[in-house]
């Protein structure tokens, strides 16, 4: 695996409240799953499995008719559809309505799409205030770091680190009691909450039938973030879309269960559109940024093209034995685990982080525990051989690439290497002894070398005579 | 070419698909409607629901309603959503409740200040505890959200058995409505070394009173 940033991957694994806290975290959230899928409690669990992965194929194979679709029902709705290519087009987009509707603040609730984007920073740039209101990604947004885990994003944190953050940002006394923490954040952010002219919120599906944008959470701040301000802006990745509102009943049936283990998350919006007439609350404008952002480049391969199936849950970060030992922030990316293994190196190019593909013992779990049923290994075997494919192309190093040089040069000179081969011969069980293979040579045997040399037997025996 | 069209382009060639070019079919959708009859209704929501720490109260009649309300908001700053069946039960003349609202930004500032917000149901989903709510002029959003407290009353009629049979029910909900929500117990988190913590953004508490006969 080389370039990864093993220093770094020690340094996580010699942090034994971090290993805790990881492996405890994940253990509940593994344990959690297993409960609600019991056969006796979900005999269809594996027909749920099979069907979205039907759904999300059809889906991703129809994309372009699938948005138009979606686009024609949003606008039928009063809202508006924005393509965006990528995190530039999002930010101008924002930006110029922020400036048009004189808008100062914006809440936002968790989503992984902005954090793909670095949407808080562009838009900090311009002195347009982005809060973040799922109280982990608070946390982390006064912290200044980036999410640990896909459902979980300060599962890194104690208590005592979220007191000092509180402390040093918010100065408020020191309190260590979740509970209380939470309440802390739930005054703070009921603040921006009323004050704020947009909300950005994220999309667990886009129903194409519906014009809709489907929001999964547990706390109530994307329910409040697309609630409270007077413009609701959606930003989700094209893949997120199903073709209809009924075809919601498997995937809920399955996102909060592999998740959480909740039957259903708390609370589930499904919205299309601004407010209708006599409605007393709810946003006068509705947005949904549609993004690429590379999407379209994973879309070419029948096969790697199931990355794009992908309904966040977090599960094979979960189960993914790779994961509960380095952790999130070990990938190189915002998205970690067998999933980020995938995506990451489909966005960014493999060669970007070569070892990437490499960081997975193949085990199988991801794809067992996967409720959309991508093959992960599968992926992660085609991302190796691509990477291996481009370092041959490319040559690995300028010192592999002169050895080999040399190397070609020597066998096509038999004048010059046949003396060498001879000379060799008797250095042989000698070389490997000294120098930067001694520690692994001296563990083994070597093979003896044939006291006459192929080329020599050949001659004498076959040849028209002798050559050297 | 507008961003639009590019990444139109890019996926129809990444597809190999043409422009307008029909669709495989689409297997129908996956409903899996149990049969359970009224009782089974109650008794299996209100189980799922306790086990959220929600706390129902089943009550025969529209009439029972004031009644098993008035501990829960004694001395509390109380809002009602304009829905007529609240106004059947008795619960928007209940002394001191907020209640027909019609400016906007009135009905706002009473569920920022509000202690409990009470609202109707449209549908009960019993194998999850849940609560179906879809945003119209009676049921305003907020009711539902802002308040700590958060009082839903169900007639009975209205408890279906899960997700699958409300999609049956209701194919298209985007034509009835701008927001349809799904609340399945108290607002929670567990983000802070996974301790759960109720009532972060949402209500902490939730009240289901289930009307028997509506």
């Amino acid at each position: 695996m080389a370039g990864a940033p093993t220093e770094s991957f020690q340094k996580t694994l010699d942090d034994p409240r971090l290993q805790l806290a990881i492996y405890s975290a994940t253990g509940r959230l593994v344990n959690h799953r297993a409960g609600s899928i019991r056969g006796d409690l979900l005999p269809e669990y594996q027909d749920l499995r099979t069907r979205a992965h039907e759904i999300k194929r059809h889906t991703i194979e129809h994309l372009d008719q699938y948005l138009e679709q979606f686009e024609r029902n949003v606008v039928a709705h009063g809202g508006k559809v924005v393509f965006c290519r990528d995190a530039q087009e999002v930010a101008d987009f924002v930006l110029g309505l922020a400036k048009e509707r004189q808008a100062h603040l914006i809440v936002k609730s968790k989503s992984m799409t902005t954090e793909e984007i670095d949407f808080n920073e562009r838009l900090e740039h311009h002195k347009l205030e982005a809060v973040e209101t799922d109280l982990g990604e608070y946390i982390l947004q006064l912290a200044h770091q980036r999410p640990y885990h896909i459902v979980a994003p300060a599962l890194h944190m104690t208590r005592y680190d979220v007191a000092d953050v509180f402390t040093k940002k918010l100065g408020v006394e020191k309190e260590v009691e979740p509970e209380n923490q939470a309440k802390i954040a739930r005054s703070v952010l009921r603040e921006k909450f009323l004050r704020a002219d947009i909300g950005v919120t994220g999309a667990n599906f886009l129903v194409a039938d519906s014009g809709a944008v489907v929001v999964v959470e547990n706390e109530g701040n994307a329910r409040l973030t697309s609630s409270a301000p007077r413009i609701h802006i959606a930003i989700a990745g094209i893949e997120k879309m199903i073709p209809r509102a009924q075809d919601l009943a498997v995937y809920l049936s399955l996102l909060g269960r592999s998740a959480t283990g909740q039957p259903l998350s708390v609370y589930t919006s499904f919205l299309s559109g601004p407010k209708r007439q006599g409605d007393m609350d709810g946003p006068e404008e509705f947005y949904v940024i549609l993004l690429d952002n590379g999407r379209t480049k994973l879309l070419v391969d029948p096969e790697k093209r199931e990355s794009l199936f992908c309904i966040r849950c977090g599960a094979c970060l979960n189960h993914c034995p790779v994961y509960r030992k380095i952790g999130g922030h070990n990938y190189p990316w915002i998205y970690s685990g067998p999933i980020g293994a995938i995506i990451t190196p489909q966005f960014h190019g493999v060669t970007k982080h070569p070892w990437l593909p490499f960081a997975s013992s193949l085990c199988g779990a991801c794809a067992e525990v996967c409720p959309v049923k991508i093959d992960i290994p599968k992926v992660l075997l085609k991302l190796r051989a691509e990477v291996t494919e481009a370092k041959a192309r490319e040559g690995q190093s300028g010192m592999e690439r002169f050895a080999f040089r040399a190397f070609a040069w020597m066998m096509t000179h038999p004048k010059i290497y046949l003396p060498f081969a001879s000379i060799g011969k008797k250095f042989l069980p000698v070389l490997p002894r000294i120098g930067p293979l001694a520690k692994w040579t001296s563990q083994r045997e070597l093979p003896k070398a044939a006291s006459q040399s192929f080329h020599n037997w050949w001659a004498s025996n076959r040849g028209e005579g002798k050559q050297a | 070419m507008t961003s639009r069209e590019q990444i139109l382009t890019s996926i129809r060639t990444a597809l190999g698909r043409t422009e307008g070019q029909a669709a495989t079919p689409l297997p129908p959708p996956m409903l899996r409607v149990p049969l359970m009859d009224p009782k089974a209704l109650v008794e299996t929501f209100v189980q799922n629901f306790e086990k959220l720490a929600g706390k129902s109260i089943v009550v025969g009649a529209a009439s029972d309603v004031v009644p098993a309300l008035v501990q829960i908001v004694q001395g509390k700053r109380v809002v009602a959503s304009n829905a007529p069946y609240l106004e059947t039960c008795g619960v928007r003349a209940m002394p001191g409740i907020q209640t027909g609202f019609t400016d906007p930004s009135a009905w706002r500032e009473a569920c920022v200040s509000a202690d409990v917000g009470i609202t109707r149901v449209d549908y009960a989903l019993a194998q999850t505890g849940t609560f179906v709510m879809l945003a119209s002029a009676q049921e305003a959003r907020l009711a539902s959200l802002l308040p700590l407290i958060h009082v839903a009353v169900i007639p009975r009629s209205r408890i279906v058995a899960n997700l699958d049979t409300l999609f049956g029910i209701l194919p298209a909900p985007a034509e009835q409505t701008s927001s349809m929500v799904f609340i399945t117990g108290p607002s929670r988190t567990a983000d802070i070394e996974q301790i759960l913590v109720r009532g972060v953004h949402g209500p902490g508490e939730v009240y289901a009173v289930i009307v028997e006969q509506d």
